[in-house]
């Protein structure tokens, strides 16, 4: 070991706190980065192992009922590999325990396995046996959500007849990694379970014994989806085809990858946010080492040492720096990676999923805080390399000092002399100052962005099941049909209100852009499902055109007066093109509205609904359960409370942990840069300060002069923190923003008050450490020094 | 004829401070031969210091010419100055100059780790008198032993010159002497040729040559016909 690498070694360990508070700030960003891209990678891996296995289909599509026939002429479109055609029904589901009706998807299986297409996984238990009435396997997330085991039996409506079902064994399907059911956008798998039965159980049940109404296929390597896709309509339109599509409009798919999607937004923002932070700290803290240093380097210059060899020596230190950090950061990731598995494996469902260091993200990691520590340092290493070896020997020339602005526009009288001392000081070095302020404010918005989203759930919560959902029920019936169906429903005891909607599945297309979707028909104006506006009032329905949610108007590239082709998928297929009104607001999912009548009209259809929402009366509420369990035309019953309760148990706790983590950090960096710009403060002008004690100051009058300062930049960096804060929340808002889910961007005053507290908290603990560096300060010493 | 180590010609040097033109050195004529021991003598401000940060590679002239031998180093890049100082200069100054972070050892093997044929830092320890301190730090020694570790240092590379600037101005007599004891030692038993400036007229008793400068321009050269023991002196 060179003499030059023992300096930096007792460098390194004299600065060790400033250090460690930069390599914290650091971890924190390579934790988030390298936590998020090893999630990622290990997610697509158990995703692609599990795809590849148990054969996940490349196109879907679910049809009225076509004769078996078909499927030979489904299979002999170019670029098609296998072909499942099955039945997929709902029913209302009747679990022991449960006092609100459950759904159960019913799907048949064709024989013994393999299918071909689709694949189960048994965990427990067995296929059901052919020839044995009522086995079915159940879904592991359902099974275990009730506690049900291999012999279990729960009662389901089937085609209007009450049936009892064996449970003889618990499976994984592909197509259900996430098991969400239709028109819901968080998972409940107390309330929604997915059942594999024998076809030759579950076709004749429904009538539909030889023929099917749902299709599922593989494609051959280089196959043409959308062509495939395309024929797949042409073929199954007759046979009332609702629309084929691909992998990215699969539901499951489409929650694992929009968790991929969030995943990796969040391997970009804190990283960038704490390796900004961190790059920032070291500029400061490497800017003063050269300072402090600078005779130092003159003697190694003066003897011989190159510019590059003193670059070499600071970017080392910066190294060693980023490499601790990238250490404890990965560690971290590693740790919070498993953790955050595990709590995947509650919601994604794979037969094996474990979590795995993503090489390449440590690799990346390693190289981001190492660019970040260097960019953030360059400057100030420039500085060292550059410095003139006889300049250098000289003591720094005195700081040229002037009248402050303040002082030039004639208010000085204003001021007191300690005054002056503050404002000429940060006028003298006014890059300096900025930088600090800006330094703060980003910690004061970091301390936005993390605890915002307390704030935007309950608005979320309060926007969706308050102000928009006036109903506690929505009933969905088996088939649309007449009024008089809901009529009889809203005749029920415990019902109070209720209002009858419309559903009709749809292609949406805007020039390339399309989308499926179901157009709800609502009356003019909804007392029970009312749509809002973004500032949650309600929006009338207009007589005729469409309105859309922002998430699918984004998706659809359309505004208001904009004109969308809509293709109806079931009746007479009606195609329409039909205007924009306007657009309204959803935090969760997508939605397009039109008024009832109209939509009536575009079906050239009477009156029908599809389901209605309902009031009730809570008292009376369990005796309704039991009477809807029992109603055959009803295919769902969807409990507002339940949802409200999934929502918290899912999306409000994930976020609110998330807050949590986020806050903790917020708080390193608060503190990391205050505290840094304190010490340094204090370190530079200890000599200035002694002076001013021998000259018969005060520790008080020394203490403002200095703290002053502090309290200066950190009363500035406030406001700056409060736009900043809020810029940062806006950005995260919409690059975590998926189909599935938004964030609202609503920021309570209370949350700008919290971040404001913490700064002025971590200011006040920064100056008072200070202030005990102050009382300690070595008068004789400092004077004895050059200063 | 002792030859000619260091050579300055008519060496100016103007300084920009804001908008003050300081004329440090109005035109120096100057050559140092090998072997000698030269004291710098003058007032603040008369330009030693100046002269000396040009003949040591740490500055430029603004006008004028530097040799060392046959090197020209006036127009001489960084690289080709920091070459120079590398192999052949060893420096010491007023204020010690030594890295608080590094033992005595390991201040002097700063230096000898790249020099071509460096003493063992230990040896150049000893040959101040501070074989003992080597593993002592900077805040641990007096400022009379940092000046000696500073001297050790400078010569451990077995440099061609040795040049100090103010080496006793930060210390008491007693332990100044001590260093100018360690210097005139250096400079007798290794016959490397050695420039030390000062302010202090006594020490010039000790030196070949006197080199007397005022106001940027040599005022007189005096050569001293019997060198004082630096023991002997006091002021």
């Amino acid at each position: 070991m060179s003499a030059l690498h023992h300096k930096l070694l007792r460098d390194l360990l004299r600065m060790w706190p400033q250090l460690a508070a930069v390599a914290l700030v650091m971890a924190v960003g390579i934790m988030a980065l390298t936590m998020a891209l090893s999630t990622v990678a290990s997610l697509r891996h158990a995703q692609d192992a599990y795809y590849e296995h148990y054969r996940f289909p490349h196109v879907f599509t679910h049809l009225k009922r076509a004769p078996s026939s078909l499927a030979p002429r489904i299979a002999e479109i170019p670029g098609v590999s296998r072909v499942l055609t099955r039945v997929v029904v709902d029913v209302n589901l009747d679990v022991p325990g449960l006092p609100e009706p459950a759904v159960g998807r019913l799907v048949s299986i064709p024989g013994a396995p393999p299918f071909g297409v689709s694949e189960l996984h048994i965990r427990r238990g067995r296929l059901p046996e052919p020839g044995r009435a009522g086995e079915v396997v159940a879904s592991e997330a359902f099974a275990e959500a009730h506690s049900l085991q291999p012999g279990a039996t729960l009662r389901a409506i089937i085609n209007g007849r009450l049936q009892t079902l064996t449970i003889v064994g618990v499976a994984l399907s592909p197509e259900y990694i996430y098991q969400i059911r239709p028109g819901e956008f968080f998972p409940d798998d107390l309330r929604f379970g997915v059942f594999w039965i024998p076809y030759t159980e579950l076709a004749p049940a429904f009538n539909l014994d030889g023929a099917f109404n749902d299709v599922a296929l593989t494609l051959s390597p280089g196959a043409s989806e959308p062509d495939v896709l395309r024929r797949l309509d042409d073929l199954t339109e007759p046979y009332g085809g609702a629309g084929a599509f691909n992998r990215t409009e699969q539901l499951s798919h489409r929650y694992v990858s929009d968790e991929m999607e969030q995943l990796k937004g969040m391997a970009r923002i804190p990283p960038t946010i704490f390796l900004a932070a961190a790059a920032f700290i070291l500029n400061i803290v490497f800017s003063r080492l050269v300072r402090t240093q600078r005779e130092q380097i003159a003697v190694l210059k003066a003897f011989g040492y190159s510019a590059a060899s003193i670059a070499l020596h600071y970017l080392q230190m910066v190294v060693v720096v980023a490499v601790v950090g990238t250490s404890l950061g990965v560690f971290g990731g590693w740790r919070f990676g498993l953790f955050l598995t595990e709590l995947y494996t509650r919601f994604f469902r794979f037969p094996v999923f474990t979590f795995h260091l993503d090489s390449g993200a440590v690799i990346l990691a390693l190289s981001v805080a190492v660019g970040a520590a260097v960019v953030g340092t360059l400057g100030a290493v420039r500085r060292a390399a550059a410095l003139p070896p006889a300049q250098a020997m000289r003591p720094e020339a005195p700081a040229d000092y002037r009248a402050t602005l303040i002082e030039r526009t004639g208010l000085q009288r204003l001021l007191s002399p300690a005054g002056r001392m503050i404002l000429r000081h940060l006028e003298r070095q006014p890059v300096r100052a900025v930088l600090t302020c800006l330094g703060v404010a980003l910690a004061m918005a970091v301390l936005i962005l993390g605890s915002f989203t307390h704030g935007a759930v309950n608005y979320l919560m309060d926007f969706q099941f308050n102000a928009s959902q006036h109903q506690d029920m929505t009933i969905v019936l088996v088939e649309p049909a007449s009024p008089s169906a809901t009529a009889e429903i809203s005749r029920l005891p415990g019902v109070l209100d209720s209002e009858t909607f419309r559903a009709v599945p749809v292609r949406l297309r805007a020039g390339p852009r399309s989308r499926r979707e179901a157009i709800i028909g609502l009356p003019a104006n909804p007392r029970l499902s009312r749509v809002l506006d973004v500032y949650a009032r309600p929006v009338p329905i207009p007589e005729d055109g469409l309105l859309l949610s922002d998430s699918l108007a984004r998706i659809l590239e359309v505004g208001p007066g904009d004109t969308v082709s809509v293709e109806v998928l079931e009746g007479q297929r009606p195609v329409a093109d039909l205007t924009v009104r306007a657009i309204v607001t959803t935090y969760v999912g997508t939605a397009a509205y039109m008024q009832a009548s109209a939509l009536g009209r575009l079906m050239r259809e009477g009156p029908v609904v599809s389901g209605a929402y309902l009031k009730v009366d809570p008292a009376q509420a369990a005796t309704l359960y039991a009477t809807l369990k029992q109603t055959p035309r009803v295919a769902s019953v969807n409990v507002k409370q339940a949802s409200i309760s999934t929502f918290q148990k899912t999306f409000a706790q994930n976020i609110l942990r998330m807050r949590l983590f986020n806050l903790v950090f917020a708080s390193i960096i608060a503190f990391g840069v205050i505290f840094n710009s304190a010490r340094i403060a204090l370190a530079e002008r200890a000599h200035e300060l002694a002076t001013l004690r021998i000259l018969g100051f005060t520790r008080a009058e020394v203490s403002v002069i200095l703290l002053g300062e502090l309290a200066v930049i950190t009363a500035a960096a406030l406001p700056v923190g409060l736009v900043l804060g809020r810029l940062l929340s806006a950005y995260a808002a919409t690059a975590l923003r998926t189909e599935t889910h938004r964030i609202p961007l609503v920021i309570n005053t209370s949350t700008y008050g919290f971040a404001a507290t913490v700064i002025l908290v971590a200011a006040l603990l920064s100056g008072l450490v200070v202030r005990r560096g102050l009382d300690h300060l070595d008068l004789i010493e400092t004077l004895k020094s050059k200063g | 004829m002792p030859s000619t180590v260091l050579d300055g010609r008519g060496l100016t040097k103007v300084y920009q401070m804001g908008e003050v033109s300081v004329h440090a050195l109005r035109g120096v004529d100057l050559r140092l031969y090998e072997g000698e021991f030269i004291v710098l003598l003058g007032p603040s401000g008369s330009g030693k210091s100046t002269l000396l940060n040009i003949l040591g590679g740490l500055d430029h002239p603004s006008s004028g010419s530097v040799h060392f031998l046959d090197h020209d180093l006036t127009s001489g890049s960084d690289r080709d100055l920091t070459r120079f100082r590398r192999e052949h200069v060893g420096f010491v100054f007023q204020f010690y100059n030594l890295v608080p972070s590094l033992t005595a050892a390991e201040n002097v093997a700063l230096v000898t780790e790249i020099s071509r044929d460096p003493m063992k830092p230990h040896d150049a320890l000893a040959l101040v008198g501070l074989a003992d301190r080597a593993s002592h730090f900077p805040s641990q020694l007096s400022g009379g032993e940092q000046q000696r570790v500073a001297i050790a240092r400078a010569v451990a590379k077995r440099p061609d010159v040795l040049l100090c600037d103010e080496p006793t101005g930060a210390l008491d007599v007693t332990t100044g002497l001590l260093v100018l004891e360690a210097i005139a030692r250096i400079n007798s038993e290794l016959g490397t040729l050695t420039a030390v400036i000062t302010h202090n007229a006594v020490i010039a008793t000790i030196a070949d040559r006197v080199i007397n400068l005022s106001a940027g321009h040599i005022a007189s050269i005096h050569t001293n016909t019997t060198k004082a023991d630096p023991a002997s002196l006091s002021w």
